[in-house]
């Protein structure tokens, strides 16, 4: 997993509240078997005039003018800021992932659905909750001033404006130290693997009928 | 509607324990969870055994791929169970799956399976069918479990008084991988359903009139305890369709205690336990209920009383009516972002503001989905449906049955022969136009009554337009030509 640790990004501001992940990354994409490849098909029925399945040339499509990611003024943006609960809806990491492969590396938002937010630690994707109105004032800004970044930085959970005023977030510690060092999961649970031995042994005598 | 909300100030009826420690009891979420914590770091972050993984095509490809490049094998293959559902088509298996880029998926799922010898009820099998329809009814989810699969639609199983959530797939490898999930316990809360439905009034219309009073992010970072006497009234095909629906509402886990109602279900089923270790596993199950004195962080009451049959008007699943309400006006909304919601939902799904929901008219029906696709929502649907027809506006009415098995059971009762004879569609089990994978679908601007569980914008097609409703009242849909109380027919 890519390691997290300072970002400085352009924002691209998602004024919409209940993202969902259809809208993320449409069903018909889900059929895919890599991990790769989602980004052009990131918000795929609001980013392009006409329908797209998998396996055409996404670049031919007719990109929708009214929609924020079409704008040239975002192109390249790395830190998407978004409404309350942002990630709703199915588990498809596939949602992620088509965020990651555009070149997504934070998320800010009030609030996420809880899959979504899991998923994303997993990938390198920070997802970031900062306060409403923080959140308002940051979109006004973003809308504002054309070019407009901000600077994530991890281990001092701060979120830094062009101004310099900075915003405090909070993260698990499992998490940050995963994302901060680029930590595979499941290297780090199999460390306990006696552990999980133990526990097994002994569940086979309370119930065995679960094995 | 009455509700009556409480935030953390239910009141405490603690023990005290000998060492002089006041103790509160335990939820039936607790108890689940101390079950089965292997360890807990400082932090809360705790790795939860899990005892049984469901598997299916599209989460999954990536998981494998991820355990063959790091040569791990999986910890143990017997607690897994896969099937193919989602890119399945309902008609015209004998050509096999004609899309080539679904039909990759699928045999990718096979390949895996075969490869790592893991259960697979594959097309063809009488068990294959969608799989949280199939989980309990091969007995494959039992009480007290832990369940996991890589879709949202696990909490299905909490119907069980297991502890059952969606996952994404990093998690699926990771459970592969170690029998573990990495998790932070969630707050509890009980949503009580106090008294008893009206006639007509079913699970579907309870959790959608739940919905839509705590909103679709109100459960998020809780497990949710259904209870109350209309709770422990539903069948276990209504606990599931109201736990299915659990994540609708945030919450990644929905459960219900375990009674009698959940024991005769789960008895002589394939992979329920046989001879003694049915008494010892019967014994062990009394346990699966919240202690009279236990502490929800948050508490819901409704009146089952005042729950009417309802249907859903927007894009999202709290946007939730009664059979006899109207559209909301957005200009009487005076919060501006909720009120440009309103507009953005009335105008994708083609509506003006307060139009009465039973004016609305449909184009197709689709009755099916891991929500309700069981026997008892066929048979509620075939109820309607017979001696009557499909109306004339209605282009495309259909019934795909959640399982092999679920499709051969109505087929012995005849409602196969209900359906077709009222003009419905009698389909092969699959998830099929709960989210359109196959190609079932919607056409752009196509208005649809149906019993699935999500009506974002584009999940049945794109430009589609979703309206959730129960299996009785999709079929009044389908008679009528337009939304209508089941109560009145
Ligand atoms: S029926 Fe629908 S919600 Fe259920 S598992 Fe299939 S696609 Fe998901």
């Amino acid at each position: 997993m890519e390691k997290f640790t300072v970002h400085t990004g352009l924002v691209i501001p998602l004024d919409r509240s209940n993202v969902d992940t259809d809208a993320i990354i449409p069903k018909q994409y889900l059929k895919s078997i890599q991990r790769t490849g989602f980004g052009p098909t990131l918000f795929d029925d609001w980013r392009y005039l006409e329908p797209g399945e998998p396996g055409m040339d996404h670049s031919k499509r007719t990109p929708n003018p009214d929609f924020v990611l079409n704008a040239p003024r975002f192109a390249g943006a790395s830190v998407l800021l978004a409404r309350e609960n942002f990630g709703c809806g199915s588990s498809r990491e596939h949602a992620v992932w088509a965020l990651t492969d555009y070149g997504i590396r934070a998320v800010i938002a009030p609030s996420y659905a809880d899959i979504f937010f899991n998923n994303s630690f997993k990938n390198g994707l920070l997802p970031l909750t900062l306060p409403a109105e923080v959140i308002d004032q940051l979109f006004v800004e973003a809308q504002a001033t054309e070019g407009y970044q901000l600077t994530v930085n991890l281990a001092e959970q701060q979120v830094v404006t062009p101004s310099g005023a900075a915003f405090a977030f909070s993260i698990d510690d499992f998490r940050k130290y995963c994302l901060l060092n680029g930590l595979d999961d499941i290297g780090l649970t199999l460390q306990h693997a006696d552990d999980i031995r133990v526990y097994e042994a002994k569940r086979q005598q309370t119930a065995p009928w679960l094995f | 509607m009455n509700f009556i909300y409480s935030y953390g100030n239910v009141i405490l009826c603690a023990s005290i324990m000998s060492e002089g420690l006041v103790v509160a009891g335990k939820t039936l979420y607790d108890k689940v969870w101390d079950a089965h914590v292997v360890r807990q770091e400082a932090d809360g972050t705790a790795l939860l055994y899990i005892d049984r993984h469901l598997v299916h095509e599209v989460t999954s490809p990536q998981a494998f791929e991820g355990l063959r490049l790091a040569q791990r094998q999986p910890w143990r293959v017997n607690s897994m169970v896969a099937v193919p559902d989602h890119n399945v088509p309902t008609i015209g298996l004998e050509h096999g799956i004609t899309d080539p880029v679904a039909r990759l998926q699928v045999e990718t799922l096979d390949a895996n399976c075969r490869d790592f010898g893991i259960t697979e009820f594959n097309i063809g099998d009488i068990r294959q069918g969608i799989v949280h329809v199939i989980g309990p009814e091969q007995g494959a989810t039992l009480p007290g479990m832990t369940v996991v699969c890589g879709d949202s639609h696990t909490s299905t199983h909490g119907a069980f008084g297991a502890l059952a959530h969606g996952i994404g797939t990093s998690e699926v490898e990771h459970v592969m991988a170690t029998q573990c999930l990495i998790q932070k316990k969630m707050k509890n809360m009980l949503i009580s359903v106090d008294g008893k439905v009206g006639a007509g009034v079913t699970a579907k219309d309870i959790v959608l009139a739940i919905i839509g009073e705590i909103g679709t992010a109100g459960g998020t970072g809780y497990a949710i305890e259904f209870g109350g006497e209309a709770i422990r009234d539903l069948s276990m095909e209504g606990r599931m369709t109201v736990c299915n629906m659990a994540i609708e509402g945030g919450a990644r886990a929905g459960m219900i205690a375990v009674d009698d109602t959940t024991i005769n279900y789960v008895k002589g089923r394939p992979y329920s336990p046989k001879a003694e270790d049915w008494e010892a596993a019967v014994a062990a199950w009394q346990d699966l209920h919240s202690d009279v004195d236990a502490v929800f962080d948050r508490v819901m009451r409704l009146d089952a009383a005042s729950i009417q049959p309802q249907v859903t008007w927007g894009t999202s699943p709290e946007m939730v009516l009664p059979v006899d309400g109207k559209t909301p006006d957005p200009a009487k909304e005076s919060d501006p972002v909720k009120a440009s919601g309103i507009r953005a939902a009335l105008k994708y799904m083609g509506l003006e503001a307060n139009t009465p929901i039973t004016d609305v008219q449909v184009d197709k029906v689709f009755i099916g989905s891991c929500t309700n696709s069981r026997i008892e929502d066929i048979r509620a649907a075939a109820a309607v449906a017979k001696g009557r027809k499909v109306a004339a506006n209605v282009k495309l009415a259909m019934v795909v049955p959640g399982s092999g098995l679920v499709k051969q059971q109505a087929e012995s009762e005849g409602l196969d022969k209900i359906f077709i004879e009222a003009g419905f569609e009698w389909r092969a089990p699959g998830c099929s136009m709960c989210l359109a994978m196959n190609a079932d679908r919607l056409e752009p601007g196509e208005r649809c009554a149906s019993t699935s569980n999500r009506n974002f914008e584009g999940r049945q097609g794109q430009g589609g337009r979703t309206h959730l409703v129960s299996p009785a009242m999709a079929a009044a849909a389908a008679v009528t030509g337009h939304f209508a109380d089941v109560r009145t027919l």
